[in-house]
């Protein structure tokens, strides 16, 4: 190999971006082998991905995920319809907008996990106050985004719509919830964020399944690989999360312009 | 729906048929302002009316109340089941392909058919399926024109359709105007400020100031018209907005009743 390219390889890796990341990964182990790193403290990165092939190949990480997953779910599922049927109701009629926008306002200034206390009150140490303090936090996002997105509605495109006779139950799903769309895409992502969050504070919560419970377990046994595991597993489910709502997005916009090739 | 017979001529109009619009003192008041006051106005099916105005006469009022966008209850109105409205912008849904927005709330058997055709009558068949926001300005307001012919209606408001437009463009889209127009017969009052493109297009134009009609001037010439011949019309009309350069001396010249029904060669 002569020495200009050899030089020109250099200069490649120093300008590439996947390179510092690996160092530090490189640094990690090295640190981790030579004991500078103990492995109380910190897993070297090699017996962290062991631990989560092993896990998987147990069954242990999937079972579990699929619990936390189904807490996400369900608590999304409960907080994005219960936040989209009260934007409805507030964005399209003004007595429902009276009715609904303060309390909704209110409820939402308190910081959804100081409400755990109370919902362990109400509904016990099981399954229940997990979904539910899910279910809560992901109201709003989706609430305020879409009671804005119907209200920012151009005023001519309904009268376009009035002058044609189009019904009022026509306008709202021709006009007004196509044109809220984007604006309760941006409070599915928000949701979907908060979501996550909570549920990793809620599985503390005495779980008997899902990562929290993993987290928990591996931290009464100074298991530091296994909770290195299920705080990539958590970035990974954020990052999955968001990858979803780009794919919708993608789909549901396409006629916006910057998604359009014309 | 009820179509004009083709034998139907707006120059020969004497034998005056049911209007299609007919408005007896019409009043509309915003707080104490009235807006438009006492104002009678019918426009005979298939004829085309030309509404001119500076801004604040009264112009969009007039109009929402012809579209049948504002609630006039009470009041001696009568406006057309059948109407379409192409505003200055195209107002077209930017999430709906071209051919969904013509067919938007279409009743009747073969929306999607009709939509089409309208489309290719407005010159637009190769752009059936784009969506509307890669559209040019004339693309986007002959989609908005095929919107409202598809609806066959029996009156068509033009809300100052072609102000947005550059000339070139304009002038092509009064031509298509009165193509369609001759095809299908619609009565069809156009708002406008331009009083070259009134006397180019209308059989009637209509002057709108404060509230109430100044003027009404009566176009039997032939189309298509020469801009040189409507010279002292012009001059006439802008004498009715206030337009100094106008041949008339006054800036607005009242005009008796008899004065106004008396059709004007230009």
């Amino acid at each position: 190999m002569s020495v200009t390219s050899r030089t020109d390889i250099l200069r490649k890796l120093i300008s590439a971006r996947w390179v510092s990341p690996l160092l530090l990964l490189l640094l990690w182990e090295a640190g981790a082998r030579s004991g500078v790193i103990p492995q109380h403290t910190l897993a070297a990165p090699s017996a962290v991905f062991a631990t989560l092939l092993s896990m998987i190949a147990s069954g242990e990480l999937p079972s579990n995920l699929l619990v936390s997953f189904g807490r996400v779910v369900l608590g999304l599922g409960i907080g994005v319809s219960l936040g989209v049927a009260l934007a409805r109701v507030a964005g399209l009629s003004r007595p429902g907008e009276a009715a609904l926008d303060s309390p909704v306002q209110v409820l939402r200034t308190l910081p959804t996990l100081a409400l755990s206390p109370l919902f362990i009150v109400w509904f016990g140490i099981g399954e229940t106050p997990k979904v539910a303090l899910i279910a809560f936090g992901t109201v709003f996002p989706v609430y305020l985004n879409l009671y804005n997105g119907i209200r920012g509605v151009d005023v001519r495109l309904v009268d376009m719509a009035r002058s044609f006779g189009l019904s009022r139950l026509d306008i709202i799903f021709n006009v007004i919830l196509p044109g809220a769309l984007p604006s309760l895409l941006v409070g599915l992502r928000y949701a979907l964020s908060v979501a996550v969050l909570i549920l990793v504070v809620a599985e503390q919560i005495n779980a008997t399944a899902g990562l929290g419970f993993l987290i928990n377990n591996a931290r009464d046994f100074m298991r530091t690989d296994i909770i290195v595991v299920c705080l990539i597993v958590y970035a990974v489910l954020g990052l999955a999360a968001d990858f979803l709502v780009r794919v919708v997005e993608a789909r549901a916009l396409a006629w916006r312009p910057s998604l359009v090739e014309a | 729906m009820e179509r004009n017979s083709p034998a139907f001529s707006v120059a020969t109009l004497p034998q005056k048929p049911e209007p299609v619009v007919r408005l007896r003192y019409f009043t509309r008041r915003f707080g104490v302002n009235a807006v438009i006051e006492d104002l009678d106005l019918d426009i005979a099916p298939g004829e085309f009316v030309a509404l001119l105005g500076r801004s604040g006469s009264g112009k969009t009022t007039l109009l929402r109340t012809l579209a049948g966008l504002d609630d006039v209850a009470s009041q001696a109105v009568t406006i057309p089941p059948a109407r379409a409205v192409v505003f200055q912008d195209p107002r077209l849904l930017p999430w709906k392909r071209v051919w969904r927005n013509v067919m938007l709330g279409l009743k009747g058997p073969q929306p999607r058919e009709r939509a089409i055709a309208a489309l290719r009558e407005v010159g637009l068949d190769h752009r059936l399926d784009a969506w509307p926001l890669t559209l040019s300005g004339g693309e986007a307001q002959r989609t908005a024109l095929a919107r409202a012919l598809v609806r066959e209606p029996q009156l068509l408001l033009l809300d100052e359709p072609f102000a947005a437009l550059d000339a070139l463009t304009r002038i092509r889209m009064h031509g298509l105007v009165l193509a369609l127009w001759r095809a299908h017969r619609p009565a069809i009052m156009l708002v406008t400020h331009d009083v070259d493109e009134a006397i180019a297009l209308a059989d009637r134009v209509l002057v709108l100031d404060r509230g109430r009609i100044a003027a009404e001037e009566r176009i039997v010439a032939e189309r298509p018209r020469h801009p040189a011949d409507g010279e002292k019309l012009r001059g006439r009309l802008l004498g009715y907005l206030g337009v100094d350069e106008a041949a008339e001396p006054s800036p607005v010249r009242p005009i008796a009743l008899a004065d106004r029904r008396h059709p004007s060669a230009l």
